[in-house]
């Protein structure tokens, strides 16, 4: 940072620190000065509330780290100790079992946002690309999260998900007990998972931290997809946004209180408050909510594909679905590809905004068809959905 | 072509949404007619019931049903003083060991210690109940769907005959609430299987109303914190957000 752009600030002991590593320089030339565009709607803030909840969930996080126990005998009791006998140890529990639902809802608003308006058009697609990387490692954290307390639910889903990479022809099975630490998910599972789940979220970190880096390149995109043309169409970011934003975190945290001291057990399932029992598989094995229209997705390819006119299967329907599931982020990945309209925001695509919408309807079927029994008719809905998901694109 | 397929989407999923009814569908659980005391954002639980409930428990579920996330200390919270708290864990014979000698001994009770199980391990408890496992009772009130009212609607839903088609064989009892519709623990309620300390009359629909509530708050015993401490929070955020919407206004005005 050339010391020409470096602010003059008044406290000494800020300015002596400032000459020597110019951090405060850089939160006011990146949090302060920056110019925003002038008419973000609310659905600008999502990008905020996935942070805040970023580091609510490593804060919840680590306290909860410092009571829980990674071994099969005794993780599921640990956290029930935290719920019983250590203070507050439920409050922290409630608010980190419900973060990552709140963590989810503000990146899929966050993102449905980013395909209306195109703001992974030119010049933003590895901005783009950065935030579906934070999105898979999201997804790879809470599912180690969740095995976590070790219930029938966190033990099923981990032996599903896992057994997946079995369709991986060739070396699938010697992958999978590569992952499990053994023949089953047990102990090695577990601790391995644990070690993960700790570690992930500081790559996150770090990958939001390029994910906003280059956005200070590129400067927001807005409602309108125009780029600003001169000083007048924007605002320093603070004070316009950073009030705005807390206003919007604060009605965002209302509804996290709701859930986690009215609702706490809403979106999770009662079976993981059953200790796992690799002798007793559950009615029905089904993910948290925000993988169910990945779940949908799997399930809903049934058919092997053959060699024509032989028995050999070249693409068993286990891998099919695979294929299909890690397609449709891998779809979301490729998405300023897809899309060569030079036209940015759907504000001004009429018929884009049209299919847009039946691509939401589709992602909440699917989400709806994840949670039921993969039996009819479910089973064929989510091969419609899935169909209208990848006919999107 | 795209609306093509959302219309056969949306047809579809309207004939899918019509439930399907069989035989062998559990019956939904519901709650006591006076309702559940714990019930809505500022339920609390009825302190008598507990009681009564933890005396079911004590009396009647505990030959067979393990309570081991629970400790003795923690019945104070049913409005129990140290001294009955005290009086209720020295009932108890707890194996402990080794001593000096390097032998194991069995002790009286303290608070300190968790609830005592009925068997040493699930082997014994299988062995002792015709190779079926009565489960630990610490979570059941957040382990099945329905909570508590589905462990009141099972406990009263004894002593119905099976619909015709419906065999029960030898050893299971029928019961429409549990899936399936058959379970392999009798009705473990009568009419005045305890005798209740405070007076109320011990129907079988009382006591599984007050076992129901007892197992609810030894699943959750923070909830009425829980729920304290939400109203304040929300109370607080919802002002809090009055005062940053203004702020925001107050900022937003001052654009040229």
């Amino acid at each position: 940072m050339a010391s020409s752009e470096r602010v003059n600030f008044k406290n000494p002991v800020i300015k002596w620190v400032d000459e020597r590593l110019p951090l405060f320089s850089l939160m006011h030339k990146e949090y302060a000065a920056f110019p925003t565009p002038k008419n973000f709607n609310y659905l600008w803030n999502f990008g905020a509330l996935a942070m805040f909840m970023l580091v609510a969930m490593i804060a919840t996080g680590v306290f909860l780290a410092m009571y829980y126990t990674p071994s099969t005998d005794h993780a599921f009791n640990s956290v029930e100790r935290i719920m019983r006998d250590v203070n507050w140890g439920w409050m922290i529990r409630y608010i980190h079992m419900n973060g990552a639902s709140m963590f989810f809802i503000a990146v899929y608003v966050h993102i449905f946002r980013g395909i209306y308006y195109g703001s992974y058009k030119k010049p933003r697609e590895l901005l783009w690309i950065l935030g579906v990387i934070i999105l898979l490692l999201m997804m790879a954290t809470a599912f180690m999260g969740y095995v976590l307390p070790w219930g029938q639910m966190s033990f099923w889903g981990a032996t599903v998900i896992t057994n997946l990479f079995s369709a991986i022809p060739l070396v699938g099975d010697k992958i999978v007990t590569w992952l499990w630490g053994g023949f089953s998910v047990d102990n090695p599972t577990l601790n391995r998972f644990y070690a993960l789940h700790y570690l992930l979220p500081f790559v996150i970190f770090a990958v939001v931290f390029l994910h906003v880096a280059a956005l200070h390149i590129s400067g927001s995109n807005n409602p309108t997809g125009i780029d600003p043309k001169s000083a007048k169409d924007t605002v320093p970011f603070h004070p316009y946004y950073t009030a705005k934003d807390c206003f919007g975190l604060t009605v965002f945290l209302i509804f996290y209180a709701l859930v986690v001291f009215y609702a706490p057990n809403a979106l999770g399932d009662p079976d993981n408050y059953i200790p796992a029992n690799p002798m007793v598989t559950p009615a029905h094995i089904v993910p948290e909510w925000y993988f169910l229209p990945f779940y949908a997705i799997l399930r809903s390819f049934v058919w092997d594909i053959h060699i024509p006119f032989t028995h050999v299967v070249l693409i068993s329907s286990k891998l099919g679905g695979v294929i299909l599931m890690f397609g449709a982020v891998a779809m979301l990945l490729i998405l300023p590809w897809l899309d060569k309209s030079p036209v940015r925001s759907a504000m001004f695509r009429p018929l884009y905004k049209k299919l847009f919408w039946v691509f939401v309807v589709a992602c909440l079927v699917l989400g709806y068809i994840g949670g039921k029994p993969p039996e009819q008719p479910y089973v064929f809905i989510g091969q419609i959905a899935t169909f209208v998901y990848f006919a999107f694109s | 072509m795209l609306r093509h397929s959302f219309l056969i989407l949306a047809v579809t999923v309207g004939l899918a949404s019509m439930p399907a009814m069989a035989a062998e569908d559990t019956l939904p659980p519901h709650a006591p007619a006076a309702g559940w005391p714990q019930a809505g954002a500022f339920g609390t639980y009825d302190r008598a019931s507990l009681q009564r409930g933890f005396q079911v428990y004590k009396q009647v579920c505990s030959l067979c049903h393990s309570l081991k996330l629970l400790a003795y200390r923690d019945l104070t919270d049913l409005g129990f003083s140290e001294a009955e708290v005290k009086a209720i864990a020295a009932e108890a014979t707890i194996h402990d060991g080794p001593n000096d000698n390097g032998d194991m001994f069995d002790r009286p009770g303290r608070p300190s210690d968790f609830f005592v199980s009925p068997f040493p391990n699930d082997q014994a408890a299988r062995a002792a109940n015709a190779g079926a496992l009565p489960p630990d009772l610490s979570l059941m009130a957040k382990a099945r769907h329905g909570g508590e009212s589905y462990i009141y609607s099972l406990l009263s839903g004894f002593g119905q005959t099976p619909p015709a088609g419906e065999t029960i064989p030898s050893g299971m009892n029928y019961n429409p609430y549990f899936p399936g519709h058959q379970i392999a623990m009798p009705p473990p309620l009568r009419d005045d299987a305890v005798a209740y300390a405070d007076g109320t009359k011990a129907t079988v629909e009382q006591e599984a109303k007050d076992v129901a509530q007892f197992l609810a708050w030894a699943a959750e015993p923070k909830m009425e914190v829980r729920k304290q401490t939400g109203l304040k929070v929300v109370l607080f955020l919802i002002v809090f957000a009055g005062i940053m919407y203004g702020v925001k206004r107050k900022v937003w005005s001052k654009l040229p």
